[in-house]
This record gives structure tokens, C-alpha cells and sequence, in this order.
């Protein structure tokens, strides 16, 4: 049996009335990319803060590594790296010395050349010695993955690692994970409102909202048996848009734009509505279907 | 341990904040040193000529010893407030900073490193108070020389050997270090209360003015609280310069400073651990 990296059960937390994480359950297997979904308030930090010991659950449980978090802590701690929210370090001290600093506190013996193999993974090479008051907050981000990475743990978390980072910051930071991931053989729980991000680095996700886990699975499946959004573009929109309102396939219909008509189908109503069309004489000319985690997501969102 | 002890004594040596009283020592000392070897034999004449009308004092009063007590009278006062300027920040400082996150999601627990802290704190207030009694007593002697300490009270005259001042000096400061790490403790109370820098320290020397100012006034209501106050009993280092040494006094005061210790640390403990890091 595989052992899971991270599994919650039931695990819930409030404050107040305010329910923030109620009764979420999700796993995380060796060697995923694990995305961490949500629209603001749905849970996502307080569950990821849950899972570092920086807030306690109200019920349930956390187990990590195989065993529970509440009782081994030190043990799940020393082989987890992360970045909470937006990385914050002593500014006073070098951009290295806080490395070192947090290396230490991890129980980690750091070399000069782990020092010099982390800051050049990070893309920080040369600037080591640069207090870190002076880091731009796109340099922060990286030093954030530096410190939790130095310890080489085989866990990463990664709240929202991207946010205010520029395209190049941002594809850096995925290829980062990319690699983590493929090369260095790390599980990472990635955490994002980029979508498109999780898109194409997640092998397997979980959506929240309102502390309630949606959805889990792999991202293609979860993309595939899902209803697709397929554009089809035709002749002759006029005699189109006729026939579709005086069919069924009207319900169907979600929009028009450029020239395309956009419906929401399975993957079986494609053919039908494509033989429906040529049978009204009307030509179509081109069929585009394409399933975005973004659009999965809103849909996901407005059912719930 | 040890090697969380060691980062956060690293973090408060590169702080700029935490030589802030090492300069306000060394200035204020320089100060009164200055002023003393100017001015000192009218000061003291001044201070003394209710007692020139009953009798004759021979001798070298104004000596590096005297000097040395009024200023650890002066500063005593102030080096909490210097002290709290540094330990006051140690937890909400990182939580302002946002630095606790990293803090405690590392794999030392939470006791570990308040625990860590405080010790590092204490460090720091040995290291300011060893500052203070260095330069109070060392640049005296250089400056004034050697003698006898002549101890003014409001009611009675203390004439202490110039052989038997130095253990009272040194015995004087271990009470004040007592004193300083129960500032220390409280000051990190609040900090754990806190997610910001300036509320701890500005309410632990809230408290000690406060304290201080009900200590000194002769108020019947406030004779009644004053016992109960830890600014009463962290004047005890006063009375190593009365003869004979109230030893008793000075047990029981040391006992409920150590005391306020074990309570406040404690407290802070329990609130840390228990603590949602929401910052």
C-alpha cells in the first residue's frame, strides 16, 4: 500500500460562527503535484496553515507521512519545506544568513555548497550576500523557496508562490516546481489562483469552497468527464442561430462571439448537434472543444 | 536547543534597535561622569550640608564608588524600559514581521522557542547590565579614584569600607538582573499578546511607570498595594548598601521577583502554544 503524504479527515475549523474548513478530506500521494483550489475565503490557507502546526483544527484529522501530525510533529516538520502566503524574512540579515538562520532551526548541518546549489536553483546566484531588505518582491519569492527547500524535504508547500511575480518570474517558478517534481522526485502541494498554473503543472487536485472539499482526482479525468465548451463555427450564422432556437439545442447554447457559436455538451452531444447542423444544410466549418480548468472551476463554483 | 538559542541571540545582535541602550548607557554614564568630575564637589555639598550642621566629614567622599551608586541609582529606573525596548519586540516583532510563520513551522515546538527567546533576552539584559556596571564603576574608579561609600538616606547616613563596596556592587547587580529578567518575562507576556512591536513595549513601561509612580507616593490606600507590586521589590538591590544586609528582605523580595518569573513565562507558554498564527 502507498503510503500518503498527506491525508485529512474531517478536519474542520471555525472561528466563531464562521466556519472556515468543515469536514474536508483529501490525499496526497508520493511524487504529486498536488493542486490546492479555491476562490477567496474558501479555506485554502487555514487549511495549509493546519497542516504547518500555525493554526489547530477544531476536530478532525491530520495525518502526514503516515502518521498523525498532532503527535510527531517534529518528525512531519523536518521533512516538510514551505512558503505560507507571502514570504517574509529578517531584513536585517543577508539574504543567506536567513537561509542559514532557518536551516538551522530545521535541524539541517548547511554547507557552503548546499548554500551556493540553493541560490543557484532559485535563480538567487551572486546575490547571497544582499541584505534582504534590498530584495524586490519578485527576489523574496525565490528566497522564500530557497529557505524551504534548504533542508531538503520531501514535502513542499507552496501557498500562492507565484502571486506578484512578473511572466518570467511566474514561468520560472513553474519550471522550479516542474523540476522539483520530475527531477528531485518531491510531492508538492501547490496552492494557486492561477488556474491555468495548475492547468499544467498539477497531476491531481482538490477544489474548496467554503471549506468544503468539491471535487478531487486526477486534473484529466476531472477535465475530461466534465461538460466540455465547444465552439462551433458555421457558414452562415443567420439560419444557425434559427434552427438552434427552434430546437433543444437552444438550452444548450451559452453564447455567440466572433462568428462561433459556444455550447455546453458532452462529449456525445458534439456529434449529434454537428449531424443536426448538417442536416438543417447548414455548414460548419470548424469545431474547436476545449475543456479549461477555469471554466470547470466557475461552473464547479456556481453549482455550490 | 542551544543552536535556537545561538539564532536568536544572532537576530538580536543585528538588530540596530538592540544597541539603542548600549548607547543610551554609555551617553548618559559619560554624562554624569563628566558632570560629577566638574561640578561634583558643590553637588555633594549641596547634598550634604543638612548633616555638616551636626558633624564634621573628613576625607574623600566624591570617589569612583559614590559615582558609581548615584548613577545605578539614576539608571536604574530606565534600564527596564531599555530592556523591554528589546524583549517586548521578540515575539510580536516576528509576528509583525511575519517571520513567525517560518518560525514555527520549523521542527522545534513552540516552548523551545519562547524558551529560546527569553534565554537569549536574558543574555541581552546580563550583557546591558554588565555594560552599565563596567562603565559606572570602572570609568569612576579611573576617574575619581578609590574611597569610602557614604550612602545617603532620608534618615540616616551608611558609611561603607572602600574594601567591602565591591561585593555589594556585584551582589547589588545580581538582584537587578533579577529584577531586569522579570521585565524581561512580563514584557514577552505582552509581546505574546501581541502582533505588533510597539504595543508591548509601550504598555510594559506603561505598567512600570505606573507601578512606580504608586510605589513612591504615601497614599494610606497605596501603602496597602504597594507590597503587591513587582516595581516594590525590584529596588531590593538597594538594600546590599545598608549595614547591616537586610538578608531576609532581600530573600523574600527575590523569591516573589523569581516568582513573577516562573508566572509570567508560564503564562506566555501556555498562550504561545495554544496561539493561532493568523498574522
Amino acid at each position: 500500500m502507498i503510503e500518503k503524504i498527506i491525508e485529512t479527515r474531517n478536519l474542520c475549523k471555525s472561528y466563531g460562527s464562521f466556519v472556515a474548513v468543515d469536514n474536508l478530506n483529501f490525499e496526497v500521494y508520493p511524487g504529486d503535484v498536488y493542486g490546492f483550489l479555491g476562490p477567496n475565503g474558501a479555506g485554502k490557507s487555514t487549511t495549509i496553515r493546519m497542516l504547518l502546526t500555525l493554526i489547530r483544527p477544531n476536530s478532525g484529522e491530520i495525518m502526514m507521512f503516515g502518521k498523525p501530525l498532532s503527535k510527531n510533529r517534529s518528525f512531519i516538520l523536518s521533512r516538510t519545506g514551505s512558503i505560507v502566503e507571502k514570504p517574509d524574512f529578517y531584513k536585517y540579515l543577508t539574504a543567506e544568513n536567513n537561509v542559514r538562520l532557518f536551516a538551522k532551526l530545521s535541524g539541517y548541518q548547511v554547507t557552503e555548497k548546499r548554500i551556493a546549489e540553493i541560490f543557484e536553483l532559485v535563480g538567487l546566484k551572486g546575490r547571497e550576500k544582499d541584505k534582504a531588505k534590498a530584495y524586490s518582491h519578485g527576489m523574496k519569492q525565490r528566497l522564500g523557496l530557497a529557505q524551504a527547500l534548504i533542508h531538503d524535504p520531501d514535502l513542499i508547500i507552496l501557498d500562492e508562490p507565484t502571486t506578484g511575480l512578473d511572466p518570467q518570474g511566474i514561468i520560472d517558478i513553474r519550471n522550479l516546481i516542474t523540476h522539483l517534481s520530475s527531477d528531485l522526485k518531491k510531492t508538492i502541494l501547490l496552492s494557486s489562483h492561477i488556474l491555468s498554473e495548475i492547468e499544467i503543472i498539477a497531476s491531481r487536485m482538490v477544489i474548496i469552497h467554503n471549506g468544503k472539499s468539491i471535487v478531487e482526482g486526477k486534473v484529466t479525468e476531472l477535465l475530461d468527464t466534465s461538460d466540455l465548451v465547444v465552439s462551433f463555427q458555421v457558414s452562415d450564422m443567420e439560419p444557425a442561430l434559427r434552427e438552434i432556437a427552434a430546437s433543444d439545442w437552444q438550452k444548450f447554447l451559452s453564447e455567440k462571439k466572433d462568428g462561433k457559436l459556444v455550447f455546453h455538451l458532452s462529449q456525445k452531444q458534439v456529434a449529434l448537434l454537428n449531424s443536426f447542423l448538417c442536416e438543417k444544410g447548414i455548414a460548419v466549418t470548424a469545431i474547436e472543444s476545449k475543456k479549461k480548468l477555469e471554466d470547470y472551476f466557475l461552473q464547479l463554483i456556481s453549482k455550490n | 536547543m542551544l543552536a535556537i538559542i545561538q539564532t536568536e541571540l544572532v537576530k538580536i545582535a543585528s538588530r540596530p534597535r538592540s544597541y539603542i541602550g548600549f548607547a543610551a548607557i554609555t551617553i548618559i554614564v559619560s554624562i554624569i561622569h563628566l558632570a560629577m568630575a566638574e561640578d561634583g564637589i558643590s553637588y555633594l555639598g549641596f547634598i550634604t550640608q543638612s548633616f555638616e550642621q551636626s558633624f564634621f566629614m573628613e576625607g574623600k567622599i566624591l570617589n569612583g564608588n559614590l559615582v558609581c551608586f548615584i548613577i545605578l541609582q539614576t539608571l536604574i529606573i530606565q534600564v527596564p524600559l531599555l530592556v523591554a525596548l528589546v524583549t517586548g519586540d521578540l515575539v510580536s516583532g516576528e509576528a509583525a514581521s511575519g517571520t513567525i510563520r517560518f518560525l514555527t513551522t520549523r521542527p522545534v515546538s513552540r516552548t523551545q522557542v519562547l524558551l529560546s527567546k527569553f534565554a537569549a533576552g536574558g543574555i541581552y539584559t546580563l550583557l546591558l547590565l554588565l555594560w552599565l556596571g563596567i562603565l559606572a564603576l570602572a570609568g569612576g574608579l579611573l576617574i575619581f579614584g578609590n574611597g569610602d561609600l557614604v550612602v545617603l538616606k532620608s534618615d540616616e547616613l551608611v558609611i561603607l569600607q572602600q574594601d567591602e563596596v565591591l561585593w555589594r556592587f556585584m551582589a547589588a547587580l545580581g538582584a537587578a538582573f533579577v529584577a531586569l529578567l522579570l521585565i524581561a518575562s512580563f514584557s514577552m507576556l505582552l509581546s505574546c499578546y501581541s502582533d505588533n512591536s510597539i504595543g508591548p513595549i509601550i504598555s510594559t513601561m506603561a505598567v512600570i511607570i505606573l507601578f512606580t509612580i504608586i510605589g513612591t507616593m504615601d497614599i494610606p490606600l497605596f501603602d496597602k498595594i504597594k507590597p503587591f507590586l513587582f516595581t516594590t521589590h525590584m529596588v531590593v538591590w538597594k538594600s546590599f548598601f545598608d549595614n547591616p544586609v537586610p538578608t531576609t528582605q532581600i530573600w523574600q523580595s527575590m523569591i516573589i521577583m523569581v516568582l513573577h518569573i516562573a508566572g509570567f513565562t508560564c503564562l506566555a507558554l501556555f498562550h504561545f502554544n495554544r496561539k493561532d498564527i493568523l498574522s
